[in-house]
């Protein structure tokens, strides 16, 4: 029979208990920087793929057009978006790591722009650009809105390019692109093309005041299937 | 930073598993001393034993019951069996009458006056060396009241012995996983009983030696739950409860989803007033293992379960309110087409892995019960059926039982 105190015993399932727990936190801790890994992984990419794009613009600079690659590099950019806002959500014992890759995020967003633009002026493509500022606070139920419009717009139009914005990010770069456009602080905002949209916009209401967007589908539903490749 | 609420979770989850690993090391300590005896024993003596069968409106099932109890595996001369009518308004006494000709049964009527009442009317003609109390709702194994014996044949300090419960032929869903729910008790019983921890000894035939209740007295009025009130009474004297897991009583459960509500409003309405009423029982080392565990862990046990629903509840709100934000922003048909599965988002919280643990440790002592009781190691998908049941609805009567506890409103006994 157990005597009636076995304090040796408590004692013992105490540490078993506790590295159960420890384990758990562990682990738990493997895989979040796994993922925090993955995303690093991915914005080194992606900052080699805008590097090799700002390469590949200025060598064909003197020769055409059609030999500039849109790469995947919107695509991915898409993905990292939307994995880093995810982090930012659900991963929320240390926001360090994650402050840090929405800033070198951000700083990739505005490269790829400036670049994209560039290459838009120059040979005359069709791309549309989004400037979208939002503050993760979940009490910006509006900015929850945006991001489910901007997601599906995306998917739908590749040729949109969408770059998102935390506000309140303490990033130099945001606050002189907050500064050109004379963006206001009440968030979701929207600089489309270079004009300021203040609150939520549905889907019909960003396409109204992008209508190049319904035209290009229209003009890529009439095209041969393969051609939809290279959009600039 | 972990929010304040996290910390209190997480604190209530380290105790709660705490408990069952507590439980588990003291399988792997006494798991040899734990078999199932086939067969008839034979003991050395045979002990003059009374059980007591209270009824209220039982006309159902007390036919079936005293039969049961007539065909025990015990010298008649040695035991004596007391039908008690607790005034009731169906056939149950005329049934009862029925049974006058055993010269070892004894038949009583009173007034309705509760449970407790019945049994003390039992105790108030007892000549015997031992007394047990059966609920006419069940229905006892031949082998059980011997096997049961030779626990007090061994160990003179065991002053009550309890029985394996059981639900025979579960005839629906609510039965069924309420029988998987039962192994589960069933090892948690045998672990208590090895720790002298038990804090019930409930109506289904545990037996007590007499001179528990020449020392205490007879049972009280006590929330409905005098089976809980003489347990701890019994733990205030330090007096030694035992359980015998291979000494099968057959219970007849509630067999819809409102009666199993009300059964365990009442036990637990009980169980806190209880607890309430033997407080200076708690966190006092000289009480042993149910002050400092079982009983700390029964309360909890009540607020982890608690906490944990309406975290549980509150995460799944606010997914659907998510979901239906997305389908009235952007529509359903693209909400489905937008979803596409990652890896990246299969998010894995340490709560999540402590959680699988405690869950497997449950399934482990579901196992283990039902190998001590069918002698056989078998899962069932019935186990999962009673996780995903219980995780939804034993809240609710933990909550009711919180509330009428605080405002002591007693829920009826049926």
């Amino acid at each position: 029979m157990t005597t009636q105190n076995d304090w040796k015993k408590y004692i013992i399932v105490f540490f078993i208990t506790a590295i159960l727990f420890a384990s758990a936190f562990y682990v738990t801790n493997y895989l979040y920087n796994n993922k925090i890994n993955q995303l690093k992984s991915i914005q080194d990419n992606i900052s080699i793929d805008i590097l090799s794009s700002e390469t590949q613009f200025s060598l064909f600079q003197e020769l055409s057009c059609k030999d500039v690659n849109n790469s995947v590099l919107s695509q991915e950019i898409n993905n990292i978006s939307d994995k880093i806002n995810y982090s930012e959500k659900n991963f929320a014992t240390d926001n360090t790591d994650i402050r840090y890759l929405k800033k070198y995020y951000s700083l990739l967003e505005i490269k790829d722009y400036l670049l994209m633009k560039k290459i838009s002026e120059r040979c005359g493509t069709k791309n549309s650009f989004v400037l979208y500022m939002y503050s993760p606070d979940p009490t910006c139920t509006d900015c929850v809105k945006q991001e489910y419009v901007l997601s599906l717009l995306r998917e739908k139009y590749p040729q949109l390019r969408i770059y998102s914005f935390d506000y309140n990010l303490d990033l130099s770069a945001i606050k002189a692109l907050i500064s050109i456009y004379k963006i206001p602080a009440n968030v979701p905002v929207m600089v489309i093309n270079g004009k300021n949209y203040s609150g939520f916009k549905t889907v019909e209401e960003v396409e109204k005041i992008v209508p190049e967007l319904k035209e290009s589908l229209k003009i890529q539903e009439t095209k041969p299937a393969g051609d939809n490749k290279k959009i600039l | 930073m972990a929010s304040f609420g996290d910390i209190i979770l997480y604190i209530l989850v380290f105790l709660f598993v705490y408990v069952q690993v507590f439980f588990f090391v003291t399988f792997l300590e006494n798991r040899k001393k734990i078999f199932v005896r086939n067969g008839n024993i034979k003991l050395t003596k045979y002990p003059t034993v009374t059980i007591i069968v209270s009824c209220w409106n039982e006309d159902k099932t007390i036919y079936k019951t005293v039969r049961s109890l007539l065909a025990i595996d015990y010298p008649k001369e040695k035991l004596k069996i007391f039908l008690v009518d607790d005034g009731s308004t169906d056939n149950t006494w005329n049934l009862m009458k029925s049974f006058e000709k055993y010269s070892n049964i004894h038949i009583f009527h009173k007034e309705n006056g509760g449970k407790y009442t019945a049994i003390n009317l039992g105790l108030e003609h007892l000549k015997t060396e031992f007394v047990a109390c059966l609920d006419a709702d069940s229905f006892v194994h031949p082998q059980a009241l011997s096997r049961m014996m030779q626990s007090f044949l061994e160990n003179k300090d065991i002053m009550a012995v309890i029985p394996a419960t059981i639900i025979h032929n579960p005839t629906n869903f609510i039965q069924s996983i309420q029988k998987i729910e039962y192994f589960g008790s069933i090892f948690v019983k045998k672990m208590l009983g090895f720790l002298n921890g038990l804090p019930v000894t409930p109506g289904t035939l545990p037996i007590y030696r007499r001179e528990v209740f020449d020392k205490l007295g007879g049972f009280r009025k006590a929330h409905n739950t005098e089976d809980g009130e003489i347990a701890l009474r019994m733990h205030q004297h330090n007096l030694r409860i035992d359980y015998c897991h291979d000494a099968y009583v057959y219970t007849v459960p509630p067999n819809s989803l409102y009666k199993l509500y009300k059964q365990r409003l009442r036990w637990y309405y009980g169980y806190i007033k209880n607890l309430i009423d033997y407080k200076h029982l708690l966190l006092r080392p000289k009480f042993g293992v149910l002050s400092l565990l079982i009983l700390p862990s029964g309360i909890i046990s009540i607020f982890a379960v608690v906490v944990l629903f309406i975290v549980i509840v509150s995460k799944f709100i606010n997914f659907f309110a998510e979901k239906i934000i997305k389908i009235q922003t952007i529509g359903f048909n693209e909400v489905l087409h937008l979803s596409k599965f990652d890896w990246f988002y299969f998010n894995i919280k340490s709560m999540s892995l402590i959680l699988i643990v405690s869950y497997s440790l449950i399934i482990f002592s579901i196992l283990v019960g039902r190998k001590m009781t069918e002698n056989r190691f078998k899962p069932s998908f019935y186990i999962i059926f009673y996780m995903v049941t219980y995780s939804v609805i034993a809240p609710v009567w933990l909550l009711k039982a919180v509330y009428n506890a605080i405002v002591s409103e007693s829920p009826s006994w049926r």
